[in-house]
């Protein structure tokens, strides 16, 4: 059984140990466009603020392709498959077969037409190198522009504010991380950047890159003017699914795929953000771009593709952030619009705290916790075990909320159970 | 896998469990007033004890087989041991994300952030050799280790 | 007005030792410590302590111990600094001076002016750890001749409680202390092969299994009677008096009914406990014949049938009544016994020592000739094994432990059972503090004190040459007066040392 995946973050390295788990001795090919021993792509702003070596961003000890019996085609691009032949191209002409494909791509930085990255000086932030590039030209006192709020864009912002760069942030919502943020908490982080520098101009995008060959401003489509010597978009990511183009696998946003994460071809899996895996909360198929999610999914479509037969039960959105010390904590639907969902919301200016959590029918399917993080973790399990919560309702915001205030024989099953299995 | 089971009826609220745990991950593991009041950092108690009287139990990291820690550790720092089946957090290569508080159901991981910050969670007192130090300081045997 | 009350007891704290990690401060029920967030530091505050150690053998450090206050009254023996400060209270109070545990006054202990015999050379000592030693008592009435018939036993017998050792839980209710230390005793009872018994509280639900070594008791107030209740144990005690508060009933305050008490005993939740001192029906001694063949008809004869008196003055002619009116076992409880509750001066003025009274009613009924017809067990003042050989030695068939059984579960005698604030889990039924003490730790506890005790008195028996406890039972000639007035020596019925 020769296996081979195309990817070399969480969900490849997810899938590398699920099929490990059933099958030790099978090849296992690993091909990667990245020629980096797999890494922890949401720490490339940890290594731009100086925080992590290139070393200590590994995800996996230097050892794991050798512990493992991977072999791995490093820094070359696979961009074509052949369903039929079971075969992918790489681009340096090299043909590898297999009997068990999972693709594993990731995502690619969302650019739109007027923002391409033609001159230099324009970027995305999304991997090693991006940031490898970024580092020779941010020095302190040099000026950015950074379209979008969103993590990508923040936590750009927050490495380079490190570096002493002036930045301004471009976001076309009403509030930065508009994806899991609400109004309130999202001005709670936006005073905390602020106060660090940052500077922010909302409800408006870039319209016109300005510069020649060299990009030196940004006109915004509310008409002001931005000088800068460099430029970060950070936008949004989109499942790179350019591997399976012309391809007879099926797409919708992203690759489609069933619950044991094959698709429509036999053989043929897709896992991690450049695929579809069901969303608990939304019930539906949707993109998850989410490390968690990715590596579980991996690890699932590694089983399967390794035989042991292995659903994988759905993940939702959950992200843990942190700017300047100041961490969030959210998950799930966070700016509820009907009247199925009931929001408890706390909020504490005085200690930059908010909690808000909302239920949909007793049953919780979001929250956001600001700098208030500790034990965050009770309300995900309550979500993805989609516990009703109608007899500890009132205690769910307190700071010591915790099993104590759960329903004795509840607590007791969860408790002296031993954890969660597979 | 033996792990620790509280019993929540002989649970006296009186959190020895949480002093013998910072003293058996200190410096000094047989010097309860050295652990306190010498050593630079203390560390954190990797057991919570959640109290609401008359009720109170200790709850600590279950070693799930499981663990969804260890998927969404996006550093690769927290890890499953495959043989003790122990679940640790390899401090020099946690960046402090939290994304394992984010997915930890019972709540069981601190943030310690005297220095760098490292998630910090219970261990089974593994270093020790012993059994862990919270089960065998209870004075009145309400934690068991024990494989269920 | 000026509040004259100075503390009992000063709280020593060491302060190099002291982490500050708050287990005193969560583990005093009287509040004794507590924590200042401004100083960031353990305070403790004197006047609330009560010498019940929790804290101390709690602290992780050993960080604490408890002394005497130093406040120094002018020498007087008459008006000592406690007489004095008794005085104060009533002054403010009007009230009755409420204690618990047993008297603690410096009367003579009768036990430490007994010695034991051992053998020498004309009767060898026996090694207990080589030779079988029986120490198996039968409580219960015996007949006065044993008819056989074709090589087989003819007479009846009546029941009798078979004890593998002839010391017995003593009988402390609901109410006044813990079920956990009902299940404690219960099941330490049942591993070592005696008996336990309720008290005047009634038997809880979760206790009926213990039922064949449970003896029920029933006393003036009546708690928890009922047809069920009297089957369910091996045995059934009247209640007439108790040794710390003879004459005067038992008395639980309304604090300590909480809904299990309230439904074990049959009374509304939160009332207080209040037994009447007789029980209603008993004027003469012909009732409480009547009432042992209700309790016997009842029990369709098949339990022995008791009566706890009080050990006072006339305590044998009592006896030998008692004994008259049918009763199977007669327990003696001496001015030494413990209680949850009792008015001070009752507990340390009124009573007899347990000893003298023993001798006396076990002499009293020898003389009479009625010995067979009861058995005695002695209450009170029993604090370990050489005590249960000295009091079986003057006469007794079993003793009850009450006070040392609850120093086995954690007791320390602060006295200030009647608070329901015991910090040990015992005397209390507030849930907070009842859950320190686990029933498996306390039954273990408890059940190891039995099995030390049988093998002490299992080596004393063998240095007096004896292996079966029924040669050493009455067996006065074992026991020798050592710094007792003749008087002393003829009423125990021993001779002095030395002769």
């Amino acid at each position: 059984m020769k296996y081979v995946i195309v990817g070399n973050s969480a969900a490849a390295i997810g899938a590398v140990e699920g099929i490990r788990k059933v099958d030790k001795d099978s090849p296992i090919t690993l091909i990667s466009d990245e020629p980096y021993h797999t890494y922890s792509r949401p720490l490339i702003s940890y290594y731009l603020a100086g925080k992590v070596s290139q070393e200590k961003m590994y995800y996996r000890n230097e050892d794991f392709y050798q512990v493992n019996k991977v072999e791995t085609i490093l820094g070359v691009k696979a961009e074509g498959l052949d369903a039929a032949e079971k075969v992918v191209t790489l681009l340096n002409g090299q043909k590898v077969g297999y009997d068990k494909l999972l693709i594993a791509t990731g995502g690619k930085p969302f650019v739109p037409p007027n923002l391409i990255l033609q001159k230099s000086g324009m970027y995305s932030f999304i991997k090693l190198d991006d940031v490898k590039e970024i580092e020779k030209i941010a020095k302190s006192g040099s000026k950015t522009v950074i379209i979008g709020a969103g993590l990508i864009g923040l936590k750009a912002a927050e490495g380079l504010a490190k570096l002493g760069v002036d930045i301004t942030v471009v976001e076309l919502a009403n509030r930065v991380l508009s994806a899991i943020l609400d109004e309130e908490a999202a001005a709670f982080v936006q005073d905390n950047l602020e106060e660090h520098g940052i500077k922010f101009e909302l409800n408006t995008t870039a319209d016109k890159i300005l510069g020649e060959d060299k990009v030196s401003g940004v006109v915004l489509q509310n008409g002001k003017e931005l000088e800068c010597d460099f430029l970060i978009v950070a936008i949004g990511v989109v499942p790179n699914t350019d591997l399976v183009k012309g391809s007879e696998v099926k797409l919708n946003r992203g690759i489609v795929v069933d619950e044991h994460m094959e698709t429509n071809v036999p053989g043929v899996y897709a896992a991690g953000d450049v695929s579809e895996g069901y969303d608990t909360i939304y019930k539906q198929q949707r993109v998850l771009p989410i490390l968690p999610n990715a590596y579980r999914q991996g690890e699932n479509a590694g089983k399967n593709m390794a035989g042991a037969e292995s659903v994988y039960a759905g993940g939702f959105a959950m992200n843990s952030i942190g700017f300047f010390d100041y961490p969030m904590i959210t998950a799930g639907i966070i700016k509820p619009e009907g009247d199925e969902f009931e929001s408890l919301v706390q909020s504490d200016p005085a200690c930059k705290s908010y909690k808000k959590i909302v239920l949909r029918q007793d049953v919780i399917v979001g929250f956001i916790y600001l700098n208030k993080v500790d034990r965050a973790g009770i309300i995900t399990g309550l979500i993805s075990d989609q516990v009703n919560v109608s007899t500890f309702k009132q205690a769910l915001l307190e700071d010591d909320f915790g099993y104590i205030d759960f329903p004795v024989e509840e607590r007791k099953v969860r408790m002296l159970k031993g954890g969660r299995s597979a | 896998m033996k792990k620790v089971y509280a019993k929540e009826e002989y649970c006296l609220g009186c959190r020895l469990c949480e002093v013998h745990c910072i003293v058996a991950h200190s410096d000094y593991k047989n010097d309860i007033v050295k652990a306190f009041k010498k050593q630079e950092q203390r560390p954190l108690p990797r057991v919570i004890v959640e109290e609401n009287r008359p009720v109170s139990f200790a709850l600590q990291c279950r070693h799930c087989e499981d663990a969804p820690c260890t998927t969404a550790c996006i550093t690769g720092a927290m890890q499953k041991d495959p043989v003790t089946g122990v679940v640790t957090c390899e401090e020099s290569r946690c960046v402090g994300c939290w994304t394992c508080i984010l997915a930890c159901p019972f709540g069981a991981i601190a943030r310690n952030e005297q220095g760098k910050k490292v998630a910090s969670k219970c261990d089974l007192c593994s270093e020790l050799g012993d059994i862990p130090a919270c089960v065998k300081n209870c004075p009145n045997a309400a934690m068991v280790f024990e494989e269920r | 007005m000026i509040n004259y009350s100075t503390p009992e007891f000063l709280i020593e704290r060491d302060r190099n030792r002291c982490i500050d990690c708050k287990v005193c401060v969560r583990q005093c029920a009287n509040e004794a410590h507590s924590f200042d967030e401004e100083e960031q530091k353990v305070v403790s505050h004197d006047e609330k302590c009560v010498a019940c150690h929790r804290c101390v053998v709690m602290c992780p450090t050993h960080a604490l111990t408890i002394k005497r206050f130093p406040l120094e009254f002018r020498q007087n023996s008459l008006w000592t600094g406690r007489t004095i400060k008794d005085i104060y209270m009533q002054a403010e109070t009007g009230g009755i001076l409420s204690t618990g545990m047993g008297n603690d006054k410096p009367y003579p202990i009768y036990w430490d002016h007994m010695l034991l015999n051992a053998s020498q050379v004309t009767n060898p000592s026996i090694d207990p750890l080589r030779e079988p030693m029986e120490l198996k008592t039968f409580i219960g009435r015996k007949p006065d001749r044993l008819e056989f018939k074709d090589g087989k036993l003819a007479t009846k017998l009546s029941t009798q409680l078979e004890l593998d050792l002839p010391v017995i839980f003593s009988a402390m209710s609901y109410g006044s202390i813990s079920l956990n230390a009902h299940k404690s005793l219960a099941k330490a009872s049942q591993v070592e092969g005696t008996f336990w018994n309720t008290g005047e509280g009634g038997l809880h639900r979760d206790l009926y299994e213990y039922g064949p070594n449970t003896i029920v008791q029933v006393a003036s107030g009546r708690f928890g009677v009922n047809p069920e209740y009297l089957n369910a144990g091996a045995a059934i005690e009247i209640k007439i008096g108790q040794g710390a508060k003879p004459g005067i009933g038992g008395h639980l305050p309304g604090e300590k009914v909480d809904w299990e008490v309230s439904k074990t005993r049959m009374i509304p939740e939160g009332t207080d406990a209040i037994s009447p001192a007789p029980h209603h029906d008993i004027y003469s001694i012909e009732d409480l014949h009547q009432l042992i063949f209700s309790l016997k008809e009842a029990t369709n004869y098949k339990k022995p049938v008791g009566v706890k008196i009080a050990a006072v003055h006339n305590v044998a002619a009592i006896a030998s009544g008692i004994a008259r009116a049918g009763a199977d076992f007669i327990t003696l409880d001496g001015f030494r016994g413990g209680t949850g509750s009792a008015p001070l001066r009752t507990r340390d003025s009124v009573g007899i020592p347990i000893e003298l009274a023993l001798a006396a009613v076990d002499t009293r009924l020898r003389n009479e000739g009625i010995r067979g017809s009861v058995s005695i067990i002695s209450a009170s003042s029993i604090r370990n094994s050489s005590d249960v050989v000295k009091a079986i030695a003057l006469g007794a068939d079993a003793v009850y432990i009450g006070t040392a059984a609850l120093i086995s579960l954690g007791c320390h005698v602060c006295q200030k059972c009647n608070t329901g604030k015991c910090n040990w889990g015992i005397a209390t039924q507030n849930p907070n503090l009842t859950k320190r003490l686990n029933p498996e730790i306390g039954a273990q506890r408890a059940a190891n004190l039995l099995l030390a005790w049988k093998r002490e008195i299992k080596e004393m028996l063998g240095g007096m040459g004896i292996n079966a406890l029924e040669s050493l039972r009455g067996n006065r000639l074992m026991l020798r007066g050592i710094g007792l007035s003749d008087r002393d020596l003829k009423i125990l019925g021993i001779n002095a040392a030395g002769e």
